[in-house]
């Protein structure tokens, strides 16, 4: 592997990528009051195990996060958006009505911050393993990106 | 941002430069051929464009800019690229005709249209008449979310955003069905290229033969 001379490139990666993961979940859980939501954070985790895979190699980031995971991640996120929809369902309202999630009077907002942070999370797990998915289809093609290769 | 309207005259030259900007990464990767460097000058293009969202005050906009454009659609590029050659076909001298004609006349078309087009951040203008303000003032009351856009993505607009998380998912099924899982492939590609030594040494026995041949 490139062990020689990318030493400075992995040793900030290492520091950066916990960050990065940090940022995500701020802009996930953050999205209800500033911008971002489920869509910028899924890119941005997604984005931090491609920087691992760029530095560490394609192979090591599949055994980290194996590509069975990112397919499974990517349908578990719309199937828990859709679940939401069909949770206010049961519950006797609209499809995605989160005031009836708890069977609320019209003045809580209980349901809303639920189903919305729920509905978030999903597009946060599809968006993720959906762009990690899309990632490996085209990475695992290559092998070993060798440094003549630039 | 109203500081256009008010002669801010900061604003104003942050947006030329920005735009200058964009202008001149474009014209660039228009004439590149080095696919590597397009890449590159388009992730830059997202970022800049990015920056520009953030002064024309878009910022979730530019978030999302910054993340897909910059970040996601450059590793994807990067990783198409790997697989096509690095450089792009020298086209002819006349095959750039019919298309620089397209372009000239979409463009002073647009610069027609922008005479008709309504000061950045004006009230009056209809964007900000219809149903933006209706959200503006409902939402609190029916949300309690302090973000309008969150609330609207989320909440009034539930269901395109499922829409739109189905096709992500379906964007990635779609690509995972195409070229494989990743895993498979990868396998493939490193028996192959352990292969190569193998291959190497067989031709190099090959052209021993010519030699002794000879």
């Amino acid at each position: 592997m490139n062990s020689d001379h990318h030493v400075i490139l992995r040793v900030v990666s290492k520091m950066l990528i916990p960050i990065i993961m940090m940022f995500a979940f701020y802009t996930q859980f953050h999205g209800d009051f500033g911008p971002g939501g489920g869509f910028q954070a899924g890119v941005i985790v997604a984005v931090a195990v491609i920087l691992y895979a760029l530095v560490a190699g394609v192979p090591a980031a599949m055994r980290a996060v194996p590509p069975a995971f990112t397919r499974s991640l990517a349908a578990i996120g719309v199937m828990i958006y859709a679940g939401v929809g069909y949770w206010a369902l049961f519950k006797g309202g609209h499809f995605l009505e989160y005031q009836a999630l708890f069977n609320e009077p019209p003045g809580e907002h209980h349901g809303q911050h639920i189903g919305i942070m729920l509905i978030e999370l999903g597009v946060l797990c599809g968006v993720s393993g959906a762009m990690l998915t899309i990632f490996y289809a085209f990475a695992g093609r290559v092998a070993e990106i060798r440094d003549k290769d630039w | 941002m109203t500081g256009v309207l008010e002669g801010d005259i900061g604003i104003a030259l942050v947006n030329i430069l920005l735009l200058a900007v964009l202008f001149v990464v474009a014209i660039s990767i228009a004439r590149l051929r080095n696919l590597f460097a397009i890449v590159m000058l388009s992730g830059i293009y997202s970022l800049v464009s990015a920056t520009w969202y953030v002064v024309v005050d878009a910022v979730d906009v530019a978030f999302t800019e910054a993340a897909v454009g910059a970040g996601m659609s450059t590793v994807v590029l990067l990783g198409a690229m790997l697989l096509t050659s690095r450089t792009a076909k020298p086209d002819k001298k006349f095959a750039r005709l019919g298309p620089l004609l397209v372009v000239i006349a979409t463009g002073v078309m647009l610069i027609y249209a922008t005479v008709d087009l309504p000061a950045l951040g004006d009230p009056n203008s209809p964007v900000n008449q219809g149903v933006g303000l209706t959200y503006m003032q409902i939402n609190w009351a029916d949300t309690g979310i302090p973000n309008v856009v969150t609330s609207v993505l989320a909440s009034y607009r539930g269901f395109d955003t499922l829409g739109e998380t189905t096709v992500v998912f379906l964007a990635g099924l779609a690509v995972a069905l195409l070229l494989g899982f990743g895993e498979r492939s990868l396998a493939e590609s490193i028996k192959r290229e352990g292969k190569l030594p193998g291959s190497n040494g067989k031709s190099a026995s090959e052209t021993g033969k010519e030699e002794d041949a000879s």
